[in-house]
């Protein structure tokens, strides 16, 4: 895995994203994700966001325009390529997105047997994140019998469990109270010290004051504006 | 966690069998054991059938393909002993004719003797002029060349002799028996695109099931192989099990079809029994019908993954 910190990760040129034949959603986005920077995406519901999410952890191909992620074109990139893409970016669904079959434990240790880990290589990771995010006693528990907070929490296990390159988030502390967003938010801000990009898409301005010199790009009815400098390189350093 | 993730060392492995745990297994069974068992039983039975009907065929060729029938239609008595005594003879001498046996009249009155009774000519005074037989093997297949040159060697001496192939009566049962066996492999043909077919709408069924959790996996960097490999397996334990019932009413209904056909002592269809590579092939019906699930669930899995990005 390549955690090059300053390197150019992500790059979009002239991206724009349209839905059928509606009106773009997203347009012109150009810009350059580097490696090892903490960036926050803001915008209003509707901004989008999401979609712009979608495109970084690959479920989704814009309409027009070029993207390269870690070196390759995510564009034409042959689908059988896509799977060892995807798994250098952890991803936190705004909807959490847990297997509703599968225990919290399973759900976690997901990603890893995805990857091809055997099982006596799942066991501890997966138990000490558990701890680390405060569900060490609900290993054996169902999505369905956590709250909102604990699935949140199980989803962002989930997407760092394999230490990824990029970690996603989308609104990842909209479900859970203060103490624990700020308790998150430190465990994004471990692991991008790790070396691991993170893009946390938010429109929670408590958030982002608790960030320090937050990189932020913000979205308005689908086009990007750089208010702190965090798409010039070095980052925050003036045009 | 830096500690802990450290831990896990690169060694990889297939995605075993926790991969299973993705889909339950529950979503993908439902009714299909049952179905894939009463496919595979039918199946079973069709090909029991076929083979069976095979070995009737295959037995009665090499009986009567070298076999000639002479019959003497003469109706004096004498006359007639005299032409059949002349034909034997005739018959002997030609080249080719291993065997030739005339077929004693005793033979021939038990043959009319269910319709007509026993002591006809003491009761009437004369008897019913049955035709002399005589059954002649040839070396080899009884073709038209060989029925003419026989007709040729025995007319000056029976001009009464009428010469015919046993297959040529047989011709329209053989025949029919193909027909049946055609039958048989249609059957069989259909039976497999009926479960092909009903494995194809389950796997779909589960797919749309599924479709959530499958779209995580994918997110997550699975890879349709991996997803192909939950239904592909779940499918075979299912077609496994239920081959294995399956092919078991099937052997009940053989092997007891086979005992009410072995005591009607017919010779035909006693040449009908099963040997052993009809039983090899018998108990390969579930086998295979498990790897054209397998295969089944697979194909369609893999189409219904690509349009996923």
């Amino acid at each position: 895995m390549s955690r090059a910190a300053g390197g150019e990760i992500i790059q979009f040129d002239n991206v724009g994203l349209r839905y059928g034949t509606d009106r773009e959603v997203l347009s012109d986005l150009s810009f350059t994700l580097h490696g090892g920077r903490f960036y926050f995406l803001t915008g209003a519901s509707g901004a989008g966001k999401t979609s712009l999410l979608k495109m970084l952890y690959l479920a989704q191909r814009p309409s027009r325009g070029a993207i390269r992620m870690f070196g390759n074109d995510a564009i034409t990139l042959p689908r059988r390529a896509l799977p060892t893409l995807r798994r250098r970016i952890g991803v936190v669904f705004q909807d959490f997105r847990l297997v509703p079959h599968l225990s919290a434990f399973d759900n976690v240790a997901l990603p890893l047997r995805v990857a091809g880990f055997a099982e006596r290589e799942i066991a501890g990771p997966v138990s000490d994140i558990l701890e680390w995010v405060g569900l060490a006693d609900r290993v054996n528990a169902r999505p369905a019998a956590l709250s909102g907070g604990e699935q949140q929490r199980i989803a962002i296990a989930r997407a760092v469990i394999g230490r990824p390159d990029m970690l996603v988030a989308d609104e990842p502390t909209g479900n859970v109270d203060p103490d624990m967003a700020e308790k998150l938010m430190r465990l994004f801000e471990a692991l991008n010290r790790q070396g691991t990009t993170v893009v946390v898409a938010t429109h929670d301005f408590h958030l982002l004051n608790k960030a320090t010199s937050p990189l932020i790009m913000r979205l308005d009815r689908g086009r990007l504006s750089d208010p702190t400098g965090a798409l010039r390189y070095p980052p925050g350093s003036p045009q | 966690m830096r500690r802990s993730l450290h831990g896990i060392s690169r060694g990889r492995r297939l995605f075993a069998g926790a991969e299973a745990e993705l889909v339950p297994q529950a979503r993908l069974s439902g009714p299909m054991p049952w179905v894939i068992a009463i496919m595979v039983a039918l199946t079973a039975i069709a090909l029991a059938a076929g083979l069976a009907l095979g070995n009737v065929v295959t037995a009665a060729t090499a009986e009567i393909e070298g076999g000639v029938t002479v019959q003497i239609i003469e109706p004096r008595a004498e006359v007639r002993q005299a032409e059949a005594e002349r034909a034997m003879k005739a018959l002997e001498a030609t080249r080719g004719i291993p065997s030739v046996r005339l077929v004693p009249q005793s033979d021939l009155d038990a043959l009319i003797e269910p319709w007509l009774g026993t002591g006809i000519e003491s009761a009437t005074g004369s008897a019913i002029p049955v035709p002399a037989l005589i059954d002649v093997r040839l070396d080899g297949a009884a073709t038209p060349q060989r029925i003419a040159t026989i007709q040729r060697a025995l007319a000056p001496v029976a001009p009464s002799a009428r010469v015919d192939a046993q297959a040529g009566w047989l011709r329209p049962v053989f025949d029919a028996i193909a027909s049946l066996q055609w039958l048989a492999i249609a059957l069989v043909v259909l039976l497999a695109a009926a479960l092909s077919s009903a494995v194809l709408l389950a796997a779909r069924s589960a797919l749309g099931v599924n479709r959530d959790t499958i779209e995580i996996v994918h997110l997550l960097g699975g890879t349709d192989s991996q997803i192909a490999r939950v239904f592909q397996r779940s499918i075979g334990v299912d077609a496994a099990g239920g081959g294995a019932v399956g092919l078991a009413l099937a052997l009940v209904v053989i092997l007891s079809l086979g005992r009410q056909f072995s005591g009607l002592g017919a010779g035909m269809v006693d040449s009908g029994a099963l040997i052993w590579t009809d039983w090899l092939l018998l108990a390969a019906v579930p086998i295979l019908a498990t790897l054209l699930a397998m295969l089944t669930a697979r194909l369609t899995v893999m189409h219904a993954l690509r349009k996923m990005l």
